[in-house]
C-alpha cells in the first residue's frame, strides 16, 4: 500500500481519513474536539454543520478563536444534552480511551447520531508489545505517548477487542481502517495486512442495529 | 463593578468621546412599558465609538450592568483621571475592534446617567419623578434600546455584548428581536436571579429604603440617602467578589494602624475597601435608580416571558449565535446558569460556544483584564463578522 497524502491541508492523516467519509453538508458533533483541527477542516472544505464539545479550557478558546461553535464540558454528560438523531455523525476521535464508561457513550453516540466514528490508538502495534516484551516497561510511542503515570488513556484498547466490545455490546461496525501513520502524522498509510499488529490507529464507522 | 477601571496599561484608547442624547415619546406618543404604565418623553443617553461601515452591517451594542453607563471607553476630557468601564475591552485593536467595529452603548431605562430615570423631571409635576416612575424590565431598556438603534439607521446588529444585567439585556435581545441579532455574547449572566441575588438586592434595597433621608424616595429637594445607598453598594461589593479573591486582597490586613482601635472606625482593610466603595458609589449613582434597576433584574424571566417557562421554546426563538462565558469563582451568576442557558440553546438548535474560564476574582471577573476573555471575544465577532460577508 502506498503512503498517502492528502493535499495541503495540514491535518492529521488519521483525521483525514474520517473527514473523507463525512458526507458534504452533514451534521457534525466531534466529542473531544480538542483544538478543532478536524472540525475547522470540515467546516471549510466539507461545509457541515459543526460543533464541539472539550473539557479544556485552553483548547476551547483555541476552538473559538477559530470560528468554531464548541461547548466546553464533561463529554459524558453533555451528549446527554441532545436529542435523537441531532447529527448525522458524531466522531469520538481519539476520545474513547480517556472515557470512564465506552459503551454508555457509545450508546448515547448511536443515539443522537445517524453514524458514530470512532479512532484510537491501537495498544496491540508490534513496538507496544515489543516494548513490554523485551523491556518490561508499559509501551510508549508515538500515538500513546506517556508514561503510566501521567496518561490520560484510562482504557487500554487494541483494534481486535474494538470489534469484541462493539459486537458484545450490539454495536454494528460499517466500516473499518487500519492506518499507521508517520512521525508528523500528517502523512500514513492504510493497513490492510495484519492491523492489529501493524496498525497505529484504529478507524471505524458504527450504525445504529 | 467601576472600582477597577484604569488606564490602558499598552496606552491604547478610542481617545475622546462624546455623550449624546436622543429624545423620544413625547406625548400622546409615549413608550408603552410592560407593565403597562406610559413614559414620555424618554431621554437616552448614548455613545458611539468607530464608524459605522456603508451596508451598516458593523454595528456592535454593549449593554451595561447595575452601575454602568453609556460611557464604555475612552475619556470625555484629555486630563479624565478615568477611562470608560471597558476601556481594556473596547478600544483600537482591543477585544471589541474600534477599527472594525461601530460599538454603541447607552444608558438603561430607570438609570441616572443621562437616561430617563427616577431622578428626571416629572413633565406632569415639574419636578423629579422619585417613586413615580413606572417599575421599568429588562424588557423595557431593550425596547429603549431599539429604539435608539432604529435612529441611527441600524437595521441588523452584528453583535449585542455584555455581562450581568447587561448580559440579561443580551439575551433579552436575542428573542425580543430575533431577526436583528446576528450574534450574542453573554458574560456572566442568567435567565433569572437565584433567590440568593434577590435576597441579596432586597437586603440592598432595604438598606436604601431604611434611610431617614430616603423619605419614601423624594428626597431630591434635600440630602440624600448616602448611608442607605453606600450600605447597598457594599452589600453589592461583598457579591462581586469571593471568599479567595477577598483573601488575597486583604486578608485580615489592618487598615493604617498597627493595632484595633477599640471603637468602630474601619480596622479591617476589608472594612475600609467597602466603606470606600460604599462613599465613591454616592457621589456618582442615584439611589432610587438603583432601587428600580435591582427590582428589574429581580423580575428577569426570559423563560417565563418568551416560552411559557421554557427556556428551551424561549431560546428557539433567537437566530442569533452565542457566546456563553462564566467565571468559575462566580458565585453570585454562577457557570450553573450559564451551562443553563447553552443546554437550552443547544436543544433548541441554535449554535452556542460556551467557556467557563478559571478566575478567582467572582463576578467581578468579567470586567478585569484577562487575556483568554479578550481573545474569545475577539475570535467569536471576527468569525461571525466574517460569516456575514460571505
Amino acid at each position: 500500500m502506498s503512503v498517502l497524502r492528502f493535499a495541503d491541508n495540514g491535518i492529521r492523516f488519521d483525521l483525514q481519513i474520517i473527514a473523507s467519509w463525512i458526507r458534504p453538508g452533514s451534521r457534525v458533533l466531534d466529542l473531544g474536539c480538542g483544538e478543532g483541527y478536524l472540525l475547522r477542516y470540515l467546516k471549510d472544505n466539507k461545509q457541515v454543520k459543526g460543533s464541539g464539545i472539550e473539557i479544556d479550557e485552553t483548547k476551547v478558546e483555541k476552538c473559538i478563536e477559530k470560528g468554531l461553535s464548541v461547548i466546553q464540558g464533561d463529554i459524558n454528560e453533555e451528549i446527554l444534552e441532545y436529542s435523537d438523531d441531532s447529527f448525522d455523525y458524531v466522531i469520538v476521535s481519539q476520545t474513547l480511551q480517556q472515557v470512564y464508561e465506552p459503551a454508555q457513550v457509545l450508546r448515547e453516540v448511536l443515539r443522537i447520531g445517524r453514524y458514530g466514528i470512532v479512532s484510537f490508538p491501537n495498544f496491540s502495534h508490534w513496538k507496544a508489545r515489543a516494548q513490554l516484551l523485551f523491556t518490561g516497561y508499559a509501551p510508549v510511542t508515538k500515538s500513546l505517548p506517556y508514561q503510566w503515570y501521567d496518561t490520560p488513556n484510562i482504557r487500554v484498547i487494541t483494534i481486535k477487542d474494538f470489534r469484541r466490545f462493539s459486537h458484545e455490546a450490539g454495536f454494528r461496525i460499517l466500516k473499518e481502517v487500519a492506518v499507521a501513520t508517520s512521525e508528523d502524522q500528517k502523512e500514513g498509510k492504510i493497513i490492510r495486512m495484519l492491523p492489529p499488529l501493524r496498525a497505529s490507529y484504529g478507524i471505524f464507522l458504527m450504525g445504529k442495529k | 463593578m467601576s472600582e477597577y477601571i484604569e488606564h490602558d496599561s499598552d496606552g491604547i484608547s478610542v481617545g475622546l468621546v462624546e455623550k449624546k442624547h436622543l429624545i423620544f415619546g413625547h406625548p400622546p406618543n409615549q413608550m408603552r412599558l410592560e407593565s403597562g404604565a406610559l413614559l414620555g418623553p424618554v431621554t437616552i443617553a448614548y455613545e458611539t465609538y468607530g464608524e459605522l461601515n456603508a451596508d451598516k452591517s458593523n454595528a456592535v451594542l454593549v449593554c451595561h450592568a447595575l452601575s454602568g453607563d453609556s460611557h464604555v471607553a475612552g475619556y470625555y476630557r484629555e486630563d479624565d483621571p478615568k477611562p470608560g468601564w471597558w476601556d481594556i475591552m473596547v478600544g483600537p485593536g482591543k477585544g471589541i475592534d474600534t477599527e472594525k467595529y461601530f460599538v454603541i452603548c447607552s444608558n438603561i431605562l430607570g438609570g441616572c446617567m443621562g437616561t430617563t430615570g427616577p431622578s428626571s423631571t416629572n413633565p406632569s409635576t415639574g419636578r423629579p419623578y422619585g417613586l413615580d416612575f413606572p417599575l421599568v424590565t429588562i424588557g423595557d431598556m431593550v425596547d429603549a434600546q431599539k429604539v435608539l438603534v432604529d435612529h441611527l439607521g441600524i437595521d441588523k446588529l452584528l453583535c449585542v455584548a455584555g455581562g450581568s444585567i447587561g448580559g440579561m439585556q443580551v439575551l433579552e435581545w436575542t428573542v425580543r428581536h430575533p431577526e436583528l441579532v446576528q450574534s450574542a455574547i453573554a458574560l456572566a449572566t442568567t435567565t433569572k436571579h437565584s433567590p440568593l441575588a434577590i435576597a441579596f438586592n432586597e437586603v440592598a434595597r432595604q438598606a436604601i429604603m431604611a434611610d431617614p433621608k430616603w423619605m419614601g424616595g423624594h428626597y431630591y429637594d434635600g440630602p440624600r440617602p448616602d448611608h442607605g445607598l453606600a450600605v447597598a453598594r457594599m452589600i453589592g461589593h461583598i457579591t462581586y467578589l469571593s471568599e479567595e479573591s477577598m483573601r488575597a486582597k486583604f486578608g485580615r490586613r489592618l487598615q493604617n494602624r498597627e493595632a484595633f482601635s477599640y471603637n468602630f472606625d474601619a480596622d479591617f482593610q476589608v472594612e475600609s475597601y467597602l466603606r470606600h466603595q460604599g462613599q465613591k458609589f454616592v457621589e456618582r449613582f442615584d439611589a432610587n435608580s438603583f432601587l428600580y434597576i435591582t427590582k428589574a433584574a429581580d423580575y428577569y424571566e426570559l423563560e417565563r416571558d418568551h416560552g411559557r417557562g421554557s427556556i428551551v421554546e424561549a431560546f428557539s426563538k433567537a437566530k442569533a449565535k452565542f457566546l456563553v462565558v462564566s467565571f468559575t469563582s462566580d458565585w453570585l451568576y454562577p457557570s450553573y446558569q450559564s451551562k443553563t442557558i447553552v443546554q437550552a440553546i443547544k436543544r433548541g438548535g441554535g449554535e452556542v460556544s460556551f467557556c467557563e474560564i478559571e478566575a478567582d476574582w467572582g463576578h467581578d471577573a468579567f470586567l478585569l483584564p484577562n487575556e483568554r476573555l479578550s481573545n474569545l471575544i475577539r475570535g467569536f465577532m471576527e468569525n461571525v463578522s466574517s460569516s456575514i460577508r460571505r
